[in-house]
Parts: structure tokens; C-alpha cells; sequence
């Protein structure tokens, strides 16, 4: 029996996608899960869409101090509403491996994070998790009485609903301790995008270095002509040609789209780390011996200035 | 400020591939050590906070540097003394065998006795990549904590404006020490950390600083001191075990295409991603 607590991710009253991979890894975990949809504003009325997943319960916790996300604010609630769960799991987003590991100190839990698979052995819950820049997968049991997991987006898929309508309930907002009163939230600055997400786009153009000032003059017209999300590499996103959080990588967002295109990207093992689970992946670089194409499914070496430009054109022309 | 700056060591990440996993193990053989890149950016900005970047040389502060590990780490902490850190306390143990929960038990009481203003770590370690230490240390400490941190400004009243790296932008936090931060890869860029004796425009050079030869010689007289796991940790066992590992599925040779007319060709009638 392993009864699972899901983290909802909320944000300005909006569910965030990322919940569905969470809700996904409780369902292979568990017996039986329960949704918590901590937030500021219009969680409530959120959290409805949560409740045909087949969840127990689903709790709701809306309080106006919850509006942006701040760790010391959220974790006392997330901590009181994990009692009596076996599992406490959300997706590992900027916001889950932000939250889980501090709610785990406080239930003395061990903690698999960013993981790739979970499973049943015998009575055991076995995690899969990606290590040494996704070279190897290691294998791991949690012997703490309580566990907990931060599930990798592009290895579990979004949960579809199950049908049924699983009961809503107020969770009270739990005063937070010391911690909170010596932080203080100060501004998001969101980069506004109509493109898809990274984490959720089925088509990704990413640029590296080469792309210099040009990055995005050179790569929005592919991206708009596939419908595609924009990311980068780590050079590109240090000098400046793109902001940090487009960054594709081991230490950056993991990727796993149907078509991933790496365009003046050389192919630096921790660049693969982030995007080798890509369906279908095509290169172009001007350096025939560059490592991404030891990886990639279509290889043009060319200079990306003008094969971009022509590729556009010849995308277009292909649509008719 | 007084700043305590946690440090791991990690198999050569720019040789990661070449790493062998078998059933029962991952073979590293070869693999030289070499400190986590992101703790020696935590060590970075534990020297940027601790000086005016125009007169580096006296630290306003001190910078007391800890691992959790066997005595070869002390050659982690020693480059870190070279580097500019003050003092150094290794926690005997097999760093190879730890998971994050004992980690931050044994961090949290080198944090009692030190009483540090700031804790700085890496985001994560690249080899483990748990990235779960400073938030489980902030919570064991009820610390507030930033993590993912790209921008640190002291102000003048010694609270830390932090700009933290999360999904879709960058989210700011004001934190009153004590307090934990774990440091992202762009806090090491020119501009991107202020103690209050630094005049803001100061341009520090990109990345981390190294060195210097009579530092090495210096680094040898400085104070390091060896602590026992189960003095600081009583009671605690590592809690997670890996008990198998397999390589990741292999992906079949590609093609190149010798222009973009046959790129998008192949692309529509082979791999129908168009
Ligand atoms: C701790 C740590 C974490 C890291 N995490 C990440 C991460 O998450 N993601 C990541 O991407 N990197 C990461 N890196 C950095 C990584 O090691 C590489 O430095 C980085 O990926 C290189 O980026 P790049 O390929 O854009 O640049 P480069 O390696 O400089 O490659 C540029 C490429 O562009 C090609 N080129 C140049 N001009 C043209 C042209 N006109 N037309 C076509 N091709 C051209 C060149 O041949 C070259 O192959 C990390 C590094 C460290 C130390
Ligand atoms: N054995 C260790 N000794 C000292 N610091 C550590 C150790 N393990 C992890 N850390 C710190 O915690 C950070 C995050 O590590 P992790 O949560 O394991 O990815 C690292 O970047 C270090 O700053």
C-alpha cells in the first residue's frame, strides 16, 4: 500500500501542465493518490479540473499570502497535508525541486528527484533516475517510512483524465515558521512568449554561440514555420543571446520532443543530456567533426546563416 | 559576513561518457576528481560577497569551506583554500555513499557550531545531480533559502537581493540573514554578484578566479579540521541505496544530408516529423 500525495503546480489560478507528468508518476507509484492545489486567487475554482483523474481526494489550499510562489510560505501546508501519505511527489519544474526536497527534511524523507521511471519490486518502490549527465541510470530504494520523488516531465507522460469526479476539500493554510519572515518575494519578471513551452513543445529549435546577436532573427522565422518552442544552448543563454531559463541541457530544461533541431550547437555532453531523448534530431553546423553529429538523426554541415533562411523557404514550400 | 560554502567532489563531467555502467556498479576508473562546478561558483560568489572587487586581496569576512568526505577530498579543500577560502573542516565519511538527507543532517550541525551568516551550494551535483541539499538544509535549519540563484546584490543593510533562475524567468527574493542559497551556472558573469564594499558597475572577469602559485604554498598552513559523521549526524544512515544500474539505450547511427532541399525531404518521408 502506497498512499501518494501529489503537489499540484498553480499559478495566477491556472493549473500548470507540469502536474499532469506528476499525477502519472503517482498513478505507476501508488495504491491510491491524493491532489493538493496550493495557491494565491482562483485555486479553488482550479483545482476542479483536477478531479477527474481518479484522485481520492483533492485538497485545496487558497490563500491570498500564497499568490507567488515562496518556498517557506508553501512548505508548512505542503508538510501538514502530507501526513499519513507514503509518497510525496510533484514534477521536478523549477517550483518541485524547489518545494520537495525542503517538505522532505521535515518528514525525514529520502528523496529521488528529477526521476525518469518508478516501479514496483516485490514490496519495494524502485526509482529509475538519469545519473552522470544521463550516461548511466541508476536503480534506488528510499528506506525512509515516508518518500519522496520530483517526476522528469519528458519521461512521464501527461496523465489523461480517468473519469470519475474525486471530492474537494478546504486545506487550512499552515502559519509558516521563522524562515518566512526573513524572506520576502520581490517580482517575477516572466518572459512572455506565445510559442509553446519547452518542457511541452513537440517541436524545439535550439541555437548555440554561433547564433551571436542574430539568435533570434535568424531562428524565429523556423520556429514560427513549425510552431515550435525556442532553446539554447548554455554559451548562447551566458552571452546574453538568450535569456537563461531557454537553456536546454543537463543543468538546464530536459527535452524530449518529436523533433529537436541543434543549430551552431557543438554537442557538449552536458547540451546531449538535456535533448538525446528527442524522436528525431538534426544538426547543422559548419564543422563536419562537431559531437552533435555522432548524435544526430539528420546532419547538414553548412553555415547556419544561410541553410537556416533556405530551410525556411523550403519548409514553406514543402506545406504548399 | 561570515559565509560557510559547501563543496563535493565529482568525476570528471566533461568525461562523463566515458563512464561504464554495469549491473551492480558505475565503473569511474580513469576519471580524474575534480570539484562540482557549481560549488566552485558557490566559492566564487562566497569571495565576491566577502570583498570590494576592486581590492580582492583582504576579504571582509571570513570563507570557511566543508566536504563530506574521505581524506582525498582534503585535495578539494586545499585548492579551495588556495583559492581564497579561510578555513576548511572535512566530515570523514565515504563520499561516494551519502544521499542528500545525511548530508544535510551533517551540514546543519557544522552550521550550529559555526553559525555562519550565509550557507552557500552548488544547485546540484553533476555527477548525482540530486539537487536536493540546500533546500533539505534550509528546512532542517528553518533557514529561508534561494535557490537556482544567477544574481546576488548585498544591500546596504546586509539583507541579499537574489535573483533566482525558474521556469519562464527570473523570480527576485529579499533575504535577511542567516540564510541558504544554492548558486546557478550565470552567477559567476561579470556583473552578477555585489557585497555591499563593491561599487555597483564593477566589472568582475567572467567565471571563476584561480590560484595563484605562493596562494598553493600559503593554502598548505591553513586551518583544516576533521569532524566524525556520527558526532555530527547521531543516529542517521544514509537512506537511499542504489542497488542496480544499466547504460541508457543507444541511438542508431544518423546520416548526413548533403543539402536542405534533402533535409526536408527526409525529414517529411522518413521520419515523418513534418
Ligand atoms: C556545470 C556545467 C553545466 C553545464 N550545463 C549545460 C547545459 O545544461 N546545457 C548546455 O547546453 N551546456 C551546458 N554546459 C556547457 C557545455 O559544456 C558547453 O560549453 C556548451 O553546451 C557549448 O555551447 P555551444 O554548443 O553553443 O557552443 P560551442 O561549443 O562554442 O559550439 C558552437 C558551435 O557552432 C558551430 N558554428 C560556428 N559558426 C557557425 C556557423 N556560421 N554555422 C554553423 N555552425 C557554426 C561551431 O562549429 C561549434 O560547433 C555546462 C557546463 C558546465 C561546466
Ligand atoms: N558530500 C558533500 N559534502 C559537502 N557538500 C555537499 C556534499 N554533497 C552535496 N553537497 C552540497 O550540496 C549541493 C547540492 O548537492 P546535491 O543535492 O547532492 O545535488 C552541492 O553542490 C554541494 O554544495
Amino acid at each position: 500500500m502506497t498512499k501518494v500525495l501529489v503537489i499540484a503546480e498553480v499559478e495566477a489560478g491556472k493549473v500548470k501542465k507540469t502536474t499532469l507528468s506528476a499525477i502519472t508518476l503517482a498513478r505507476q507509484a501508488g495504491s491510491s493518490f491524493s491532489i493538493l492545489a496550493i495557491g494565491g486567487a482562483g485555486t479553488g475554482a482550479a483545482a476542479a479540473e483536477l478531479t477527474g483523474y481518479g484522485a481520492e481526494a483533492v485538497l485545496v489550499t487558497e490563500d491570498a499570502s500564497l499568490e507567488n510562489y515562496v518556498a517557506e510560505q508553501y512548505a508548512p501546508t505542503v508538510i501538514a497535508a502530507a501526513q499519513g501519505f507514503d509518497l510525496v511527489v510533484a514534477t521536478a519544474s523549477s517550483f518541485g525541486k524547489d518545494l520537495i526536497p525542503r517538505v522532505a527534511a521535515a518528514l525525514d524523507a529520502s528523496y529521488a528527484g528529477d526521476v525518469a521511471g518508478a516501479a514496483r519490486e516485490g514490496d519495494k518502490l524502485v526509482f529509475k533516475r538519469p545519473i552522470f549527465a544521463g550516461n548511466a541510470f541508476g536503480y534506488v530504494t528510499l528506506g525512509t517510512p515516508v518518500q519522496t520523488a520530483t517526476a522528469r516531465q519528458s519521461e512521464f507522460e501527461p496523465a489523461e483524465p480517468s473519469g470519475g469526479s474525486s471530492p474537494v476539500s478546504a486545506f487550512a493554510k499552515v502559519a509558516p515558521g521563522a524562515a518566512a519572515s526573513r524572506v520576502e518575494f520581490v517580482s517575477l519578471d516572466a518572459v512572455k512568449s506565445e510559442r509553446p513551452e519547452l518542457t511541452d513543445a513537440s517541436v524545439i529549435v535550439s541555437g548555440g554561440r554561433a547564433l551571436k546577436e542574430k539568435f533570434f532573427e535568424v531562428l524565429e522565422p523556423l520556429a514560427d514555420t513549425l510552431g515550435a518552442a525556442i532553446g539554447a544552448s548554455r554559451a548562447a543563454c551566458d552571452a546574453g543571446y538568450a535569456p537563461g531559463d531557454f537553456q536546454v541541457g543537463q543543468t538546464g530544461k530536459i527535452v524530449a520532443p518529436k523533433l529537436y533541431f541543434a543549430i551552431g550547437i557543438s554537442g557538449a555532453i552536458q547540451h546531449i543530456a538535456g535533448m538525446k531523448s528527442s524522436k528525431t534530431i538534426v544538426a547543422i553546423n559548419k564543422d563536419p567533426d562537431a559531437p552533435i553529429f555522432q548524435l544526430a538523426d539528420y546532419g547538414l554541415v553548412a553555415d547556419l546563416f544561410t541553410a537556416v533562411p533556405e530551410l525556411v523557404s523550403a519548409l514553406k514550400a514543402h506545406r504548399g | 559576513m561570515k559565509i560557510l560554502v559547501a563543496i563535493k567532489r565529482v568525476a570528471d563531467p566533461d568525461n562523463a561518457n566515458k563512464v561504464k555502467p554495469t549491473a551492480d556498479k558505475v565503473d569511474t576508473t580513469g576519471l580524474e576528481w575534480k570539484p562540482n562546478p557549481f560549488d566552485e561558483y558557490a566559492l566564487e560568489t562566497a569571495l565576491r560577497l566577502t570583498e570590494n572587487g576592486k581590492n580582492n586581496k583582504v576579504r571582509q569576512g571570513e570563507v570557511v569551506v566543508v566536504t563530506i568526505g574521505n581524506k582525498d577530498t582534503e585535495t578539494q579543500l586545499r585548492s579551495a583554500l588556495a583559492t581564497g577560502a579561510d578555513r576548511a573542516i572535512r566530515v570523514e565519511a565515504e563520499d561516494t555513499d551519502l544521499d542528500g538527507r545525511l548530508v544535510a543532517a551533517a551540514l546543519k550541525s557544522v552550521v550550529d557550531a559555526e553559525k555562519p551568516d550565509l550557507v552557500l551550494l552548488g544547485k546540484q551535483v553533476v555527477d548525482g545531480d540530486s539537487n536536493s541539499v540546500g533546500q533539505m538544509l534550509a528546512q532542517l535549519l528553518d533557514y529561508p533559502m534561494a535557490t537556482f540563484a544567477a544574481t546576488i546584490q548585498e544591500e546596504a543593510d546586509g539583507r541579499l537581493l537574489v535573483g533566482r533562475e525558474v521556469d519562464g524567468g527570473v523570480l527576485s527574493l529579499r533575504l535577511t540573514t542567516p540564510a541558504i542559497i544554492t548558486v546557478d551556472l550565470r552567477v559567476v558573469a561579470p556583473t552578477s554578484v555585489y557585497s555591499k564594499h563593491t561599487d555597483a558597475g564593477f566589472k568582475y572577469s567572467d567565471g571563476v578566479r584561480f590560484a595563484a602559485l605562493p596562494a598553493i604554498m600559503k593554502a598548505k598552513k591553513k586551518p583544516l579540521d576533521v569532524k566524525a559523521l556520527a558526532d555530527l549526524a547521531p543516529g542517521k544512515t544514509n537512506g537511499s541505496s542504489y542497488f542496480r544500474f544499466e547504460a541508457p539505450p543507444a541511438r542508431a547511427a544518423g546520416v548526413k544530408v548533403p543539402d536542405v532541399a534533402t533535409l526536408v525531404n527526409k525529414l517529411a518521408t522518413e521520419a515523418k516529423a513534418l
